[in-house]
């Protein structure tokens, strides 16, 4: 789960990360208030989105009078910004976070990552920070956390004496490490970013932007967190198919998958790719699956405008293909079925499942083979 | 043979009560699996299933001589659960419950590391499907009746894509020794080389079949070890083409984070390393079969 830059520093602030004065703004009033209670003479106007690059693509405006903030913010508040993270249908702006402007100084990376070939929290930085680091992973410095006994000083030290700084910088970076390291800890989170990390000409280290992904697994222990969601964020499709415990996501082809399993469901993919398809989505019905959940997962697939056939794959388990099968039948009586339906089934109560489709009387194609119902769900397009 | 478990295991169910371990307990007792007992804290005493109930690992090992342990305790304490079974003794626990923090699993993993490799505890999963020894003993949710006995070891993240592997390979006529389902989540009990290195010391298995997929480092590390360890012939499999970056594809683990972590780098490496590639998930059976007729 990811969160908004404004929410990742008033987390980080709790932890003792330094991070700028400033708050959120929902509204140009509200944002022309939050510039006059911070007072100065220069404000960042910064537009929140769950996606990074947003200074080159206009997302972060400086301003030199509450006025230009109002503006500025106007001009972000229900925009949608494309950056070069968000894919080219980019994302809506719907708050700002306005931030008194800070004088430029040296800018550093610090990661905070979950390293899966050492299997343990690894703090990384660069004195490379900015917004080209993501291509530039030379003289990227790295520490190993212990999870029996924490971040060491000397460890956030070592790394702050690396990354070539002077001695009392040291220990102000070392104290944002450490603080960064903790929330990552204690609120499970898989990714804590700063970048920058700007040392000031009074060497003071100061957190410009932040940003925080969270373990959704262990949400059920941060309900503080779990409320930071922001829903407008996300592919409204996938939220509903949560909602009805499928896992979805949503891909640009025409062919749309109902299978059971995330690899099969990853291979389904790939075959129709090998048949010269192009896949619509990804989704896991998960294992012992109702009909109504199947039912569930079917209505999202056809409620996608741009799928042109279903192939359903079901390799049952611990799922049946009888109530799969019900509840396909289920949910073409209900919406209908406006476009051909490849279903593939094997394994427990196969020939039940079977019977089922035959016997609904509807127009589906049924396949043993993997690959001949791939080959099936593409042919129907041409 | 077989590796992990076989029909002489002495199997306890760790979240015997509730309605999955009950449930998958029944199976793997109708499968010929030697359920003993089982645990579930506050119900010790009590009889389940005409088994009896213990509220500790400890408690259960003392009064059955159980090794290994199928684990469904729910996902906030089940690391814990996989502590305790380590902290007991048992010899092996395959771990089905799906969704562990990950910051568990990396306290979990780090305790496990802290026993000697002779008394460690070998952990399979978690999120996964568990094992099946064919004909033998089954401590998963699979079905065993996809499975025919034969010479063809198979490990896989995903449950599914295993179940679509036995199947092939027994329209090939190939059979399986045991299959073990290592599980989808970015920090995992045993890794790809683990199992390959006791499918390598298993006289019955003469070939293995690795079933990976997008994220994660562990499919190109057991393929550098393949090439310099084993004597058997390996296929193998990368789910994962078409997924885009960034995403996680289902399973927590299955996020492309960087290049090597696609499917056709992954498939490029085991390609490098010697190890025989199917193309297509609807070939993993005729892959293997080919593969042995052209030994």
């Amino acid at each position: 789960m990811d969160i908004h830059e404004h929410q990742a520093k008033d987390l980080l602030r709790d932890f003792g990360v330094p991070v700028p004065n400033g708050a959120v703004a929902f509204t140009r009033g509200q944002a022309i208030e939050v510039a006059q209670e911070l007072g100065g003479e220069r404000w960042a106007v910064k537009a929140q989105i769950h996606a990074g690059a947003r200074g080159k693509a206009g997302g972060i405006k400086l301003c030199d009078s509450t006025e230009e903030v109002g503006v500025a913010a106007d001009a972000l508040l229900g925009s949608n910004l494309v950056t070069l993270q968000t894919g080219p249908a980019g994302k809506k702006v719907s708050r700002v976070l306005i931030e008194q402007a800070q004088p430029s100084g040296a800018e550093f990376y610090i990661g905070i990552i979950l390293d899966r070939a050492l299997e343990r929290i690894c703090v990384i930085g660069s004195a490379a920070g900015g917004t080209e680091v993501e291509s530039n992973t030379q003289g990227v410095i790295m520490e190993t956390v212990d999870p029996a006994v924490g971040i060491m000083s000397f460890q956030a030290n070592r790394l702050g004496f690396r990354l070539g700084l002077e001695p009392p910088v040291v220990r102000q970076v070392a104290r944002a490490i450490t603080g960064a390291y903790r929330a990552f800890r204690d609120l499970d989170a898989t990714l804590v970013e700063i970048n920058p990390l700007m040392v000031t000409a009074e060497a003071k280290a100061l957190a410009l932007d932040a940003k925080m992904s969270f373990d959704n697994n262990a949400l059920f222990r941060h309900p503080q967190i779990n409320k930071l969601t922001d829903v407008t964020q996300g592919d409204p499709r996938e939220a509903q198919a949560a909602q009805h415990g499928l896992s979805y996501i949503g891909l640009d082809g025409n062919i749309g998958c109902i299978v059971n399993g995330a690899g099969l469901a990853m291979a389904t993919m790939d075959l129709i790719k090998n048949a010269g398809g192009e896949p619509a989505n990804f989704l896991d019905i998960g294992g012992g699956a109702s009909p109504e959940r199947v039912a569930n997962a079917f209505r999202l697939i056809v409620s996608d405008t741009q799928v042109r056939a279903i192939l359903v794959n079901i390799f049952a388990g611990i799922n049946r293909c009888d109530w799969v099968a019900s509840g396909i039948v289920q949910a073409v009586k209900e919406v209908g079925l406006a476009v051909p339906l490849v279903v593939r089934l094997a394994g427990t109560n196969l020939a039940e499942g079977l019977r089922i489709l035959r016997e609904s009387g509807l127009p589906i194609k049924s396949c043993e083979d993997l690959s001949e119902a791939a080959e099936e769900a593409v042919k129907t397009l041409s | 043979m077989s590796i992990l478990i076989d029909e002489t295991t002495k199997v306890l169910i760790q979240g015997f009560t509730g309605d999955k371990g009950t449930f998958h307990a029944q199976e793997a007792m109708r499968y010929g699996t030697k359920v003993v007992g089982g645990i579930t804290p506050g119900k010790g005493g009590m009889e389940h299933l005409g088994l009896p109930v213990f509220n500790t690992v400890r408690e259960a090992i003392r009064a059955t001589g159980a090794t290994a342990s199928m684990i469904f305790v729910p996902a906030p304490f089940c690391a814990d659960a996989v502590m305790e079974a380590a902290e007991a003794g048992l010899r092996l626990s395959v771990v089905i419950t799906e969704g562990i923090p990950v910051g568990d699993m990396v306290r979990a993993k780090r305790y496990l590391a802290s026993f000697p490799a002779a008394e460690r505890l070998c952990m399979i999963g978690p999120n996964c499907a568990g094992v099946i020894s064919v004909g033998k003993a089954m401590l998963g949710i699979m079905t065993g009746d996809i499975y025919t006995r034969g010479s063809i070891g198979i490990v896989a993240r995903s449950g599914t894509l295993g179940y679509e592997a036995a199947a092939q390979l027994a329209r090939h006529g190939l059979g399986v020794t045991t299959s073990a389902g290592i599980g989808g989540d970015p920090i995992i009990g045993s890794s790809f080389v683990e199992i390959l290195k006791q499918f390598e010391q298993d006289d019955e298995t003469e070939a293995v079949m690795m079933i990976g997929e997008i994220g994660g480092p562990q499919e190109a590390e057991a393929a550098r070890w393949v090439k310099e360890n084993s004597r058997k012939p390996v296929v193998g499999f990368i789910a994962g083409v078409t997924a885009p970056p960034g995403r996680r594809m289902g399973h927590a683990g299955a996020i492309i984070s960087d290049d090597a972590d696609t499917a056709a780098a992954k498939a490029q490496i085991l390609r490098n390393c010697g190890i025989t590639v199917a193309d297509s998930p609807a070939e993993l059976g005729s892959t293997m079969a080919n593969v042995l007729a052209n030994r």
